[in-house]
């Protein structure tokens, strides 16, 4: 690990500041991804700025029926928090099927959100990779990529976000908060949190340099059935092959794109009148293996069209 | 914190409290909490397996909570209490987990066990708060029912490379008393 200085942030405000005035500054939560990308000198920080004791550890109700979940809340605590279980099951689903209760204890909810991706090419400082090294190439394109995007790659990446939870708030349509280093606040769709691959793949989300998610805000929850499925090589403590999330009419896939998919095209079939099996084409139309991961084509059409046509999730 | 002199690492002085005992360290700001509990303390009950946070024998116990003690900097817990296996108990005041491990014969090479009955204790604590796994099939419930199958799932952050799996679930269903009264 090289070194680095630390500095544990008074404010939310303050720590986007200082992010913005320190060079190679990146904030610090739960750690659990960062640390071990900065083990691999993956992650070369010069500055930390300890986000984890921030008073943003609550979770509470929005005034139009939602609930407010602050960044650092773990992922054990959004998991088991009652109204979460009661209101919002696909997400307490997705957050309990991501990495180990060890894990979930300390990883963080906006951690989940910026957590990166787990493309084993990556991970290997040995390969070539545009995310580590912009222009260097793409390994995982003609290499082992079973686990890679089958939709929205290019030819820079085609690496997939590795987050349960950030596929349930997809289909539940949340919203990140944030606070940027001047001290403004807005309010992103998750949807627009983090960017496909195209030319730049080491760009991988839409905020600011220095800004700082601060919170997930979800919508009154959706009327009828929610559902997160993921299918994987283990049945426990595995990255997902494919997974997906059911929230009343809307759905979303993970483990297929280097971001959470909301699955839109399916969405407007099935409004349509479309059976499960049109919707699931009409989604994945524009899906395209890279040689080893054509087989989650396949595997995808099949959990989205048992899913839509209710069958048992285990 | 003092100026560090030029080139040397950044350091960091602070507070901890390890098993009971308060503790004033000062270390390279790169000291994972494991490292710290190791090399530091001198405490090499809690193992290093992966130090990348995929096997679990480095489980510990902070403010009562189960983590990864080698995904952690030691400077984040500055305050905390951290509970490690010599905390849990010692001979001949072993813990009724870790007797229940000898009864059951639930290690062979025995490197992983440290982090596996930290891990159990944290699990059981999380049961008694009604925590749900993906096991969990009613979300609704207040209580939780520590079946089987609930044990597997909530211990497989915790490698064991001899597959002591079967005593180790014995062991763990021998200490959770009501807790496990769904099996």
């Amino acid at each position: 690990m090289r070194p680095f200085t630390y500095e544990r942030a008074e404010s939310a405000s303050g720590a986007a500041k200082s992010a913005a005035e320190t060079p190679g500054a990146r904030f610090l939560a739960g750690g659990t991804n960062l640390l071990d990308l900065m083990k691999l000198e993956i992650e070369r920080p010069a500055h930390l700025i300890d986000v984890g004791r921030l008073p943003l550890a609550r979770i509470e109700e929005t005034p139009d029926g939602g609930l407010r979940i602050g960044a650092v809340v773990s992922n054990s605590a959004a998991a088991s928090d009652r109204r979460v279980r009661t209101r919002y099951p696909v997400l307490t689903h997705a957050l309990v099927a991501g990495a180990s209760p060890q894990l979930r204890n300390k990883a963080t909810v906006g951690g989940n959100l910026m957590q990166r991706t787990r493309c084993a090419y990556f991970y290997d400082p040995a390969k070539p990779c545009n995310k580590r090294d912009p222009g260097a190439g793409c390994s995982a394109l003609g290499g082992d990529a079973r686990g890679n995007a089958i939709l929205g790659a290019s030819e820079a990446c085609v690496a997939v976000h590795p987050s349960d939870m950030a596929v349930a708030l997809a289909a539940l349509d949340a919203a990140v908060e944030t606070v940027a280093p001047a001290g403004r606040t807005r309010t992103i769709p998750i949807d627009a949190l983090h960017r496909l691959p195209g030319e730049t793949p080491h760009v991988e989300t839409s905020l600011e340099p220095g800004e700082l998610v601060t919170a997930v805000v979800l919508p009154p929850p959706p009327e009828g059935r929610q559902e997160y499925r993921k299918v994987r090589d283990r049945a426990s403590y595995a990255g997902g092959l494919f997974s997906l999330a059911l929230a009343g009419g809307r759905l979303a896939l993970g483990a297929v794109a280097l971001k959470p998919w909301r699955a839109t095209q399916a969405e407007a079939a099935l409004a349509a009148g479309a059976t499960p099996a049109e919707a699931a084409d009409a989604e994945l139309a524009a899906a395209r293996g890279t040689g080893r991961n054509a087989f989650k084509i396949t595997l995808a059409r099949r959990v989205v069209v048992d899913a839509l046509e209710g069958g048992p999730t285990r | 914190m003092a100026d560090p002199p030029v080139r040397a690492a950044p350091r960091a002085t602070f507070q901890i409290t390890v098993n009971g005992e308060a503790r004033r360290v000062d270390v390279d700001l790169r000291t994972t909490l494991l490292d710290l509990l190791r090399e530091t303390l001198g405490l090499s009950g809690t193992k290093k397996g992966c130090d990348h946070g995929q096997c679990g024998a480095c489980t510990v116990l902070v403010d009562g909570v189960r983590i990864n003690a080698c995904l952690s900097l030691a400077v984040m817990h500055e305050g905390q209490q951290v509970t490690t296996i010599e905390g849990v108990g010692l001979p001949p005041d072993l813990s009724p987990l870790q007797r229940a491990f000898l009864e059951r014969d639930a290690f062979q090479c025995g490197y992983c066990t440290p982090g596996q009955i930290c891990s159990a204790l944290g699990m059981l604590e999380e049961v008694r708060r009604g925590e749900p796994s993906q096991e969990t099939l009613d979300l609704a419930a207040e209580i939780v029912p520590l079946t089987d199958a609930e044990i597997r799932e909530r211990m497989s952050g915790n490698i064991c490379r001899c597959s002591a799996y079967p005593q180790i679930l014995e062991a763990i269903r021998d200490v959770a008393g009501p807790l496990g009264a769904g099996a």
